[in-house]
């Protein structure tokens, strides 16, 4: 069978990833896009382990995560259409003004 | 053969999430983002959580992901339109990315190997029914509040403003 370990590196890389597009691009939506894929990496490493450890409380995690997830992405993306209602852009470096 | 498979499917993710970080145009992005769900439902599907295999594609693939595309269509996003941020912020996201890689690298690096269970049906219905149904009673009412008070929330703003 797989060693645990080959899924946390799997895991580790694709939350790596996550936290380099969040910090290396400028528009919104793919910033919302790479939290999702932090959120998939811990849901992936969460299955692992409750698969390891044969205990069902970790896929029942990984539901409550899903919810917070379609919840934060409904309310994010109606901020995003606000912002672009009021400013023409979604970048987020005309919002900088949150930043103080 | 699992293995193989395992292999496959994390390159598949792998090199789609890295795809979705830097191909130009967002609508490429969110289409990478979803071969990256579906080879992460496969995933779920070698650990034997099937049932949340299927949940997985049609929460994500099927709710999340053509929320983005409608929000994507609606702004008129699909041409490359995004400025680029400068070099030297490039390079400092890279490093700090780089940076983090080697402290989770670090910090799983020896892990006490575990030996996996014989394949039980702990991922199927029944079984994640009755545990979250028991156990996780209060936190799935709670879920239910909190998905009721989002979709108000999306509603409110999206709602045009009185001038």
């Amino acid at each position: 069978m797989i060693p645990i370990d080959y899924y946390l590196w799997l895991s580790a890389s694709l939350f790596t990833i996550g936290v380099l597009g969040v910090l290396f691009r400028r528009n919104a939506i793919i910033i919302f896009m790479c939290i999702e894929l932090m959120l998939n990496a811990v849901n992936l490493i969460m299955v692992a382990f409750s698969n390891y450890l044969n205990d069902a409380a970790g896929q029942v995690f990984v539901f409550f995560i899903m919810a917070v997830a379609a919840a934060e992405v409904a309310v994010g993306l109606a901020i995003l259409i606000m912002m672009y209602r009021n400013t023409q852009t979604t970048d987020i470096n005309v919002l900088n003004r949150l930043k103080w | 053969m699992t293995l193989n498979l395992f292999y496959f499917l994390s390159f598949v993710a792998v090199f789609s999430a890295v795809l979705v970080v830097f191909s130009k145009s967002p609508v490429y992005s969110v289409l990478y983002l979803i071969i990256t769900f579906f080879s992460i439902a496969g995933h779920y599907v070698i650990l034997n959580a099937q049932f949340l295999a299927i949940v997985h594609i049609i929460v994500y693939a099927g709710a999340i992901m053509v929320l983005f595309l409608y929000v994507i269509m609606l702004l008129n996003l699909n041409k490359e339109s995004e400025p680029h941020k400068s070099n030297v912020i490039k390079f400092a996201a890279a490093i700090c990315a780089g940076l983090l890689m080697i402290v989770l690298v670090g910090s799983l690096k020896g892990t006490e190997l575990l030996v996996q269970q014989n394949p039980t049906d702990i991922g199927l219905v029944k079984n994640l029914g009755k545990v979250l149904f028991t156990d996780f009673l209060l936190p799935f009412e709670i879920a239910s509040i909190l998905l009721l008070a989002a979709m108000v929330g999306a509603v409110m703003l999206g709602k045009a403003e009185k001038h």
